[in-house]
C-alpha cells in the first residue's frame, strides 16, 4: 500500500534509468544512509560495530568483488583471498614505505596493486572458460598464498610472520592501530564501502556492464556485436580485483588491525564465493546480504543458546553453524540459485500489489 | 535513426564480394570454390539442403571462419585475417539460427549492447555515469527506443529475454543488430520454428528494414515461400559448391535446383 509506483512517471530516460527510480526506494536508502551513518556509531555497542558491522561491511565489499567477475562477468574465480591477500600486504607495505600519505589514501592505491595481479592471473580467461578457468584461479590462489608466507619481504622479516598495522591519523583522529576506535574505524569503512557500491553500481548499469553481461550470457555474439572479449575479461578480472584488494587491505587495517597469510587463504575464498552464491549472483545488494547472512549466521546461532538459558558448549555450537551454513547452501543452491536478492525482489513485487494477490 | 554511416555507394554497387572461396574442416568440404557478391541495398538469399554450406559462408562473411582460399572484398576493400568484432566494426551484423541473445538480460538491455561499439564515453566516465556518460547513454537510449518502437517490442522492454517466447527473441535479436546500424544484415534462418503468423510479421520486418534503412540482407532460409516473395536474387548452395545464382524466378526454373531439393531418378 505504501510501496507503489502508480503516478510516478518517469519523462527522461535518464530518470528512468537512475539507481533508483522509485521515490519509496530513494527515502529508503536516505534512511538506511542516515541510520548507518549516524544513529549506528552513535548507539552501538563497540561489540556489534566491531564484530557484526565492520566485518559485514568488509567481506561485502568482496563480495561485490566476485560478483562483478563471477556473477556479472561469469567468470568464476577461486582466487579472491589471494587478491585480497594482495591489497592488505601492498598496504602494508605502501605504509612502510609512504609514512606521509593518508591511510585512505593507501588503502584506495594498494587495490591498484590487487587490479594488476587480477589482469596476470586473469590472462588465462582468454583462453579457457567453465571449470578450467576456475581451476587456473584456484592456482593463483595457492602461488598468493605461498608468497604472503614465503616472501619475508612482505612482512617486514617480522618474526612472527604477521602484519601489524601501525598508528595513522585522518584529520586529527586515529583510524587505524590499537588507539583507533571501533566507531571511527566503522565510519571509514561505511564510507570507502558506500562510494565504491555506488561506482559499481554505475558501471554495471552502463556500457561496461552491458558488455560483461553479454561476455556472461553468450560471448560468440558477444564478439560479434563488436565487444572485444579479452579487454572485457580483462577489465572484470581488474575491477573485480581491486574491489578485493581494497577489501582485503581493509580487513587489515580498519578491521582486524593484523594479519597473518591464513586470513587469505582458500578457506576466505570459499567463503565470498558462498556469500555471492547465498546473496545472489548478479546482484550488488545480493553481496550485502550474502555477507550479512553468512557473518551474521554463527553470531546469532551463538546467542540463541543465551535466550533460553541453555547451556551448549561452544564447540557444539560451532559444529551446528557448520551444518546450518552447509545446510542453507545447498537449500539456495536448490530452492533459490538467484540467492538472496531474488527473494528480496520477489517481496517488492509482492508489496507493490499488496493487498491483492497479483 | 541515421542512414548508415560511411562512404556513399550508389544504389546497385558490390557491397561484398565473394571470390573463388573454399573452407574445409580437416577432410570435410563445407564450401568449394564458392564465387557470388551482394549488392548494395538488396535482400540476398543464400537456400539449398541441410548441409549445403550456407551458415559455413555466412560464418565466413563474418570472420568466424578465415577459408583457406578465396577473396573476400567489402565495400571495395579486400579482406585479410579478420575477427568478428572487426567485421562489426566493419558494419556486419547478424543474427543466428539458434537465437544467441542474452538470457539473462532484459530486452532493452539486449539491444543496447548493440550499440556498445557507437559508445565512446571511457572507464572513468562510465564509473561516474553523469555528464557526457549519461548524456551518452540517454542518446542511445533515443536510437534504441527507435527500434523498439520499430519492431513493435515496447510492451517487453524490461523482461529478461529468456522467459520471452520464441518469435519476441528472434525480434529482439534482429533489433540487436539493427542497434548496430549495420550496412549489411546477415540472418540465419531469421523465420525458423516460426508459424505463419509470425513469418508474415518477420517478412515484413525484413522489408520494412531494407525500405526504410536501406540495409542490404543477406539471409538463409528453408521457407521457399519466403525466399521468393521477399528476395531479389538467389544464390543456391548445395554440398557446398554453387549451383545457381539469380532472380527467383530463374532458380525455380534450374534444373540443377530442382535436382538438388527433389533428386535425381537414378
Amino acid at each position: 500500500m505504501f510501496y507503489r509506483e502508480a503516478g510516478q512517471f518517469k519523462t527522461t530516460y535518464a530518470a528512468d534509468s537512475a539507481l533508483f527510480p522509485i521515490l519509496q526506494d530513494k527515502i529508503g536508502i536516505v534512511l538506511i544512509l542516515f541510520v548507518a551513518f549516524i544513529l549506528v556509531p552513535l548507539t552501538a555497542s563497540d561489540f556489534a560495530i566491531d564484530s557484526i558491522l565492520t566485518p559485514i561491511l568488509v567481506f561485502s565489499l568482496a563480495a561485490i568483488g566476485l560478483n562483478l567477475l563471477t556473477g556479472y562477468t561469469g567468470l568464476l574465480s577461486l582466487g579472491t583471498g589471494g587478491f585480497m591477500g594482495v591489497g592488505a600486504y601492498a598496504c602494508y607495505k605502501l605504509a612502510t614505505f609512504f609514512p606521509g600519505i593518508n591511510i585512505v589514501v593507501l588503502i584506495i592505491c594498494s587495490g591498484f596493486f590487487a587490479a594488476a595481479a587480477g589482469i596476470l592471473f586473469g590472462l588465462p580467461s582468454l583462453r579457457i572458460k567453465g571449470f578450467y578457468l576456475s581451476v587456473a584461479t584456484l592456482a593463483s590462489q595457492f602461488f598468493l598464498s605461498w608468497c604472503f608466507i614465503r616472501i619475508p619481504w612482505l612482512y617486514n622479516y617480522n618474526v612472527s610472520a604477521s602484519i601489524e598495522v601501525p598508528t595513522r591519523t585522518l584529520f586529527g583522529v586515529p583510524v587505524t592501530g590499537p588507539t583507533a576506535t571501533p566507531a571511527t574505524r566503522y565510519i571509514v569503512v561505511l564510507a570507502i564501502v558506500s562510494i565504491m557500491t555506488w561506482l559499481a553500481s554505475n558501471l554495471i548499469r552502463g556500457r561496461i556492464g552491458r558488455t560483461w553481461m553479454a561476455v556472461r550470457d553468450m560471448d560468440i555474439a558477444a564478439e560479434l556485436i563488436g565487444i572485444k572479449l579479452y579487454q572485457t575479461k580483462l577489465l572484470a578480472f581488474a575491477v573485480s580485483s581491486f574491489y578485493c584488494g581494497v577489501a582485503g587491505a581493509m580487513l587489515v587495517f580498519l578491521w582486524l588491525g593484523n594479519a597473518e597469510s591464513e586470513s587469505f587463504n582458500i578457506n576466505q575464498s570459499f567463503l565470498i564465493l558462498f556469500m555471492v552464491i547465498i546473496g545472489g549472483l548478479g546482484s550488488l545488494l545480493g553481496s550485502f546480504l550474502g555477507a550479512a547472512l553468512i557473518w551474521g549466521l554463527p553470531i546469532v546461532l551463538r546467542t540463541v543458546p543465551g535466550f533460553f538459558n541453555l547451556s551448549i558448549k561452544a564447540a557444539t555450537v560451532e559444529h551446528i553453524t557448520f551444518m546450518t551454513l552447509g545446510a542453507l547452501i545447498i537449500l539456495f543452491l536448490i530452492a533459490e540459485p538467484n540467492g538472496l536478492a531474488r527473494l528480496w525482489q520477489i517481496g517488492k513485487q509482492k508489496l507493490r500489489v499488496w493487498p491483492f494477490p497479483y | 535513426m541515421r542512414a548508415p554511416s560511411g562512404p556513399e555507394i550508389a544504389v546497385g554497387d558490390v557491397l561484398l564480394s565473394v571470390e573463388n572461396v573454399s573452407l574445409s574442416f580437416g577432410g570435410v568440404k563445407a564450401v568449394t570454390d564458392v564465387s557470388f557478391d551482394i549488392r548494395k541495398g538488396e535482400i540476398r538469399a543464400i537456400i539449398g539442403p541441410n548441409g549445403a554450406g550456407k551458415t559455413s559462408m555466412l560464418n565466413v562473411i563474418n570472420g568466424f571462419y578465415h577459408p583457406q582460399q578465396g577473396r573476400i572484398t567489402f565495400k571495395g576493400k579486400a579482406r585479410g585475417h579478420m575477427r568478428p568484432y572487426d567485421a562489426a566494426y566493419g558494419g556486419i551484423a547478424r543474427t543466428f539460427q539458434n537465437v544467441a541473445l542474452f538470457r539473462g538480460m532484459t530486452a532493452l538491455d539486449n539491444v543496447m549492447t548493440g550499440r556498445s561499439l557507437k559508445m565512446r564515453r571511457g572507464f572513468l566516465w562510465q564509473l561516474l555515469r553523469h555528464g557526457p556518460a549519461l548524456a551518452e547513454e540517454v542518446e542511445h537510449r533515443h536510437r534504441v527506443e527507435e527500434i523498439i518502437d520499430f519492431l513493435k517490442i515496447q510492451d517487453i522492454r524490461r523482461v529478461p529475454v529468456g522467459r520471452l517466447p520464441y518469435g519476441l527473441q528472434k525480434r529482439v535479436e534482429l533489433g540487436r543488430a539493427l542497434a548496430m546500424e549495420p550496412e549489411l544484415l546477415l540472418l540465419d534462418e531469421p523465420m525458423a520454428g516460426m508459424n505463419i503468423e509470425e513469418k508474415e510479421d518477420m517478412s515484413r520486418f525484413i522489408l520494412d528494414v531494407n525500405d526504410y534503412y536501406g540495409t542490404t540482407i543477406a539471409l538463409i532460409e528453408h521457407d521457399m515461400g519466403v525466399v521468393m516473395d521477399l528476395s531479389d536474387r538467389v544464390v543456391v548452395l548445395d554440398h557446398g559448391i554453387k549451383i545457381a545464382d539469380g532472380t527467383p524466378d530463374d532458380v525455380k526454373k534450374d534444373q540443377a535446383v530442382i535436382d538438388a531439393y527433389l533428386g535425381v531418378a537414378h
